[in-house]
């Protein structure tokens, strides 16, 4: 592998592997790094690994699609380093990142963050007991691991990817003990007449209702219009409380709880690059601008895939070929611009069922109860946030000086949004101008042996 | 919590969770290795000391941090069980170097 490269990727799922491809082909040679061990990023995940029929059946077509993308990067010949973080960037871009437990730098003429999104922080009382989790984390095991909850499950929140996960749990043979849906009741009827026909023959709409009609053929219990979820337990959970639609309280027993709002982008590294961001009102989430090359407001820093605003994989893989365009034209390549043309008519393709989607999964206003934890790695509650708020007026930055909110290692991942929510009500104010909390180097921890390394110019692996 | 569906044919290989001999099979996380093995804790927080799984399974969170190898607040999610891999799960004070 070269040590020298003038773009670096940064992520290998379907937006990064799509650039990497798309420059290979105009006889670019970039580095891809990724913080896992495989590429193909969290939908792909684990697309190259060994599965038995059952587990490949079941994660279906769309799964299946990765192994044939990963395939395809991996024939690129394009440099990739899996196991690598990025912690920082200097403008100009001398970037820093590790491997291997060493920490080395390099600089690029352009870079593409590929970093793909995050399932939305769902803050309720008992979040943090061991046994809750997300449910993205619980398919993540499905795909690496062919590993499915012991005990009959119980799923709380909203979107498509519950029902996703439901239909591949139960072709495993695995069992939900109730899908407490948290959709605002009529949602759906509100939404989906006008959606279905103004997108009529949309293959995404479709093939969601179908799905939609076969899970609830299943009989699973799917209860609706669900509120004030709360995990209980002392050291794990033990039972889990909710309101149901008619307003009853309901506490049944339970050994995993999973939780899912959706996904937001990743925005850490577009923060601390300090990049312009717009608020989203439809996806309830800040979103890097990006212009019709797939460039941040900073020069020379690309954005694509669901970092860019939430789309899906394919939608990611146009945006990536956008910003692996757009890069080939910076370096002084400038591609026939009906390529562009093209990649931005199958972006469109890809999005276009995008709103409908949106629009009947909106993310939950609910006021966030006192006693919830907000900051997972401080312990800090929501109540914290809010004498902090009143003690002192002041934006993200001040609530995070005075209580160490989003200090600890998770840097503001599980509790920025929270607090934004908060602030936002206390001070009667949008979200867009309350804002996001400032991030500073290093982007994830770095160990003192790590800088070390980098100190002794000792080079990477 | 959890528990693997395994396909019998899998060749697998052994890890050591504070000590004790778990089954672990390629690809594999360190995090899925202790989701299905009790008491199915990555750790406990250094502030109120309170017991933590692994949650998000994709390097967000950090509540997986456990010492691997001898290397302390190892995020396990991202790291891939090796054949004679030695997990700890310290209770009490971790130092998370940052
Ligand atoms: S489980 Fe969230 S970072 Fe590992």
């Amino acid at each position: 592998m070269k040590t020298e490269h003038d773009i670096l990727i940064v992520g290998a799922g379907p937006a990064g592997m799509a650039a990497a491809v798309q420059l290979a082909d105009l006889g670019f040679a970039p580095l891809v790094i990724d913080e896992q061990a495989m590429p193909g990023g969290q939908i792909w995940r684990a697309s190259e690994g060994p599965r038995s029929d059952a587990v490949r059946r079941a994660l279906g077509p769309e799964y299946a699609e990765g192994a044939d993308r990963v395939a395809r990067f991996r024939l690129s010949g394009v440099d990739y380093m899996p196991g690598t973080r990025l912690w920082h960037i200097e403008p100009g871009f001398q970037v820093f990142m590790s491997r291997d437990e060493t920490a080395f730098s390099r600089r690029y003429r352009a870079v593409l963050l590929a970093t793909g999104a995050q399932e939305r922080p769902v803050p309720v009382p008992g979040w943090t007991l061991p046994g809750v989790m997300t449910v993205g984390a619980a398919q993540i095991l499905l795909k690496t691991s062919a590993q499915i909850p012991e005990a009959p499950v119980w799923i709380a929140g909203s979107g498509p990817l519950p029902l996703l996960y439901m239909r591949q749990l139960l072709a495993l043979g695995g069992q939900v003990a109730g899908f407490l849906d948290t959709t605002p009741k009529g949602q759906a009827s509100r939404v989906l007449p006008h959606a279905m026909a103004a997108l009529r023959g949309r293959g995404d709409l479709i093939k969601g209702v179908k799905w939609l009609r076969q899970l609830r053929a299943t009989g699973l219990p799917w209860l609706r219009g669900v509120r004030d979820v709360q995990a209980l337990g002392q050291d794990r959970i033990e039972a889990v409380r909710y309101t149901a639609a008619d307003g009853r309280v309901h506490e049944q027993s339970a050994q995993v709880l999973l939780l899912h709002e959706g996904v937001v982008p990743s925005i850490h590294t577009t923060l601390a690059m300090n990049c312009e961001h717009d608020w989203s009102e439809a996806q309830g989430c800040f979103i890097p601008r990006t212009d019709e090359r797939g460039m941040t407001s900073v020069d020379g820093l690309f954005l694509a895939g669901d970092g860019a605003g939430i789309g899906g994989a394919l939608a990611a893989e146009e945006r990536g070929r956008i910003a692996a365009l757009g890069i080939a034209g910076r370096l002084g390549q400038d591609a026939p611009a009906a390529h562009l043309h093209a990649a931005h008519a199958g972006l469109a393709r890809r999005l276009a069922s995008r709103p409908v989607i949106d629009a009947l999964y909106p993310p939950s206003e609910a006021q966030i109860p006192d006693e919830t934890v907000i900051c997972r790695c401080e312990e800090l509650t929501a109540g914290d946030i809010r004498v902090a708020a009143r003690l002192h007026r002041g934006g993200p930055n001040q609530v995070k000086a005075y209580t160490r909110c989003g200090m600890g290692p998770c840097q503001g991942r599980q509790c920025g949004y929270s607090v934004n929510r908060i602030l936002s009500e206390e001070y009667g104010q949008s979200r867009a101008e309350t804002g996001f909390f400032r991030i500073r180097p290093p982007l994830k921890p770095v160990t003192l042996g790590e800088l070390a390394a980098l100190e002794e110019g000792r080079e990477a692996p | 919590m959890f528990k693997q569906l395994t396909d019998p044919k899998e060749p697998g290989f052994q890890v050591f969770v504070d000590g004790m001999a778990v089954s672990a099979r390629p690809g594999d996380t360190v995090a899925a290795v202790l989701l299905r093995t009790p008491p199915h804790l990555a750790r406990h927080t250094p502030v109120r000391e309170s017991p933590r799984a692994p949650f998000c399974l994709m390097g967000v969170c950090f509540d997986c941090l456990a010492t691997v190898d001898d290397q302390t607040s190892v995020q396990t999610c991202l790291v891939e069980a090796r054949p004679g891999m030695r997990i700890e799960r310290p209770r009490g004070k971790l130092k998370v170097a940052q």
